[in-house]
């Protein structure tokens, strides 16, 4: 079995929020720019379990992004992974990072895609399930448990309220959240054996755009916290329903 | 044509599908369009006419209890084939487990651009504009699309939902679908029973380490019960297993929006208020009136959580008789 895991480079979550351009671009300079979680701590994990325990062959790993984007491809190596590609095409319409991925792995057949449950930073959750579509295979989402069997792979999903034990034929695409994994840390000699593991490049296959990011914004600031005495909660209670209107 | 996803729970609808349909309508006014809805697997009559109040034209019916199962390829398929059919050219879904398999997926499928997550109304100034939070609600885009086809997924809560006048008139559409689109199969479903689920929840009471350990968590558990509130929790909370790790909140864990979140012995840090910083309004309980979530909150009350919730008890008692 062969495993391919999508791995974004976002901002740390600590990171300052800026925007240049007339608020058109989002500020990148001086940034430190981590694995998204979910994809380093769940999916490739994961992954790395499958491999361990003898159940996958291979795992790649696949980014979509200029060579900026190369030193965080280089620390998901460190962690595992027997090569990595990197897609030479920079863009924040989903589709066009899913069609790249897409074009990429139908010519690999993998039979396990996973990715994160969405990337920190434009939140948008929608990758993975474009990916199976452009792959046609099926698609879960929000895994928090994964475990393959031959050509069967038995998942558990969280639904609204709940959760669900499901089973699914190879290939398929998941995206991955906590309770798949435990994290890990990368040690010396992973961070060594990543600096030799294949990192090849290729350039894209020319997708379009269908959307653009027109602008940037910061909510409003709260206009300050209302301080209340705490032994006037019926002040409290008062105010978050005839001043809130939220009971 | 505006087709929304109206996903049939046992049959019958859900809030968030009434929101995407007045959402819909509303886009349907400005473009001189009508709304349709689609519904999947078996569904009542009554229920599927009463959309119609909401602001469906229509109900497409694919009455083929296959779709009872969830599975998002032919979910993506039947939503595909009906939009094709039917020339739709905006396609709606709430932003939940179900809209957000079906929805990119079919957004891929039809080469459409897609925003997930809007948090308003289309604006039309310069082309088709949908708004949406990112970085955790740290921020805004507003984002164009530009193919024929649009593709929107709405968080839910977020838009506000009145009953109007009106029933759908049903059609029924065939679509052809085969055993090998449904590769996933259910084998069980645990709910978290007795509780309300924390994602589709209003009001939510939540604690972090400030309540001191899990023997103090009938307070929160009172708060919320009077209240019809669900509750959550910070990730240490969780990691020491004072609660079960679906009520964890913030970036590793569950996003809310909900229209209150009363967070209390929470610091605020950053990751915790990547989860719930959408909230509509936000209470505060802390004994330190240094802590960070002060910053964040609507409202704050700086005292001894295990006092101070006894008495948020009382009042909210007292409120709930009266009203
Ligand atoms: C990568 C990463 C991801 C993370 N993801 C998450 C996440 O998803 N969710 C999350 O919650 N955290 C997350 N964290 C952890 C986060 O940084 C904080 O450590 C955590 O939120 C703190 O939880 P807390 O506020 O309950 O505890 P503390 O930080 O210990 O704060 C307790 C608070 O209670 C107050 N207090 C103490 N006693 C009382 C009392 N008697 N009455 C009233 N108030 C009292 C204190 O003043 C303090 O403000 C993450 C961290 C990292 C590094
Ligand atoms: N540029 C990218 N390169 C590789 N994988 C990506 C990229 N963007 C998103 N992904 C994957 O898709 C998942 C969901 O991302 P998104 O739909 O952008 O929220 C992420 O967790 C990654 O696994």
């Amino acid at each position: 079995m062969k495993i391919l895991v999508c791995i974004a480079q976002v901002p740390d979550t600590t990171s300052k929020i800026a925007f240049t351009d007339n608020n058109t671009a989002f500020a990148t300079e001086g940034l430190t720019m981590i694995i998204n979680p979910y994809d380093e701590w769940y999916a490739l994990v994961r992954a790395l379990e499958l491999k361990e325990a003898g159940k996958a062959t291979a795992v790649h790993l696949i980014t979509v992004g200029k060579s900026e984007v190369e030193p965080v491809i280089r620390k998901a190596l460190a962690l595992g992974g027997d090569e990595a590609i990197r897609i030479d095409v920079d863009s924040n319409d989903p589709l066009v990072v899913a069609q790249e991925i897409a074009a990429y792995a139908k010519a690999q057949s993998y039979d396990l895609v996973l990715c994160g449950k969405e990337s920190i930073d434009y939140n948008n959750g929608v990758v993975g399930a474009m990916l199976a579509a452009l792959l046609d295979t099926e698609y879960v989402g929000f895994a928090t448990k994964l475990d393959v069997e031959g050509n069967t792979a038995s998942l558990v999903r969280e639904i609204e309220g709940g959760e669900e034990h499901i089973s699914s034929n190879l290939p398929l695409v998941v995206s991955c959240q906590k309770g798949m994994a435990e994290q890990r840390i990368p040690n010396m000699r992973g961070i060594m054996a990543a600096r030799t593991k294949p990192l090849a490049v290729v350039s894209g296959t020319g997708a379009q755009a269908q959307s653009k990011i027109v602008a940037y914004e910061m909510p409003a600031t709260k206009t300050g916290v209302k301080m209340i005495d705490a032994d006037n909660m019926d002040q409290l209670v008062q105010l978050l329903h005839a001043e809130a209107k939220v009971i | 044509m505006i087709l929304v996803l109206a996903e049939q729970i046992n049959g019958s609808f859900k809030k968030k599908t009434f929101e995407a349909l007045q959402y819909a309508a509303s886009i349907a006014q400005h473009n001189n369009d009508k709304v349709a809805a689609l519904v999947l697997g078996s569904a009542q009559q009554d229920a599927m006419q009463e959309l119609g109040a909401y602001g469906a034209q229509e109900v497409l019916h694919v009455n083929n209890a296959k779709f009872d199962a969830f599975s998002a390829k032919a979910f993506a398929k039947a939503m595909q084939h009906v939009a094709t059919i039917h020339n739709a050219t905006i396609l709606i879904a709430p932003h939940d487990v179900c809209g957000k398999a079906v929805a990119p997926r079919v957004a891929a499928l039809m080469q459409a651009g897609m925003v997930a997550g809007a948090i308003a109304h289309p604006t039309y100034n310069n082309g088709f504009e949908v708004k949406k939070s990112v970085f955790s609600g740290k921020a805004f885009t507003t984002i164009a699309i530009t193919s024929p086809v649009k593709v929107i997924t709405l968080v839910p809560n977020t838009f506000s939902v009145t009953k109007g006048e009106g029933l759908a008139a049903i059609q029924n559409v065939e679509v052809t679908i085969n055993d090998a689109d449904f590769a996933t199969q259910v084998n069980s479903v645990e709910k978290v029973t007795g509780t309300i689920p924390l994602g589709e929840a209003e009001l939510v009471v939540s604690g972090g380490r400030g309540m001191k350990g899990p023997e103090n968590w009938h307070l929160i558990e009172d708060l919320a019960k009077v209240m019809g509130a669900a509750t959550a929790c910070s990730r240490p909370v969780a990691d020491s297993h004072w609660r079960p790790h679906h009520e964890h909140v913030g970036q590793t864990g569950g996003t809310i929006r909900p229209n209150l979140y009363i967070a209390i012995g929470i610091s605020g840090a950053i990751q915790h208020l990547a989860g719930v910083n959408s909230s509509k309004t936000i209470v505060v309980i802390n004994k330190d009136p240094e802590a960070p979530f002060f910053k964040a909150a609507d409202y704050g009350i700086v005292g001894d959580a295990l006092e101070v919730l006894p008495k948020l008890k009382v009042a909210m008692e007292k409120f709930k008789a009266a009203n």
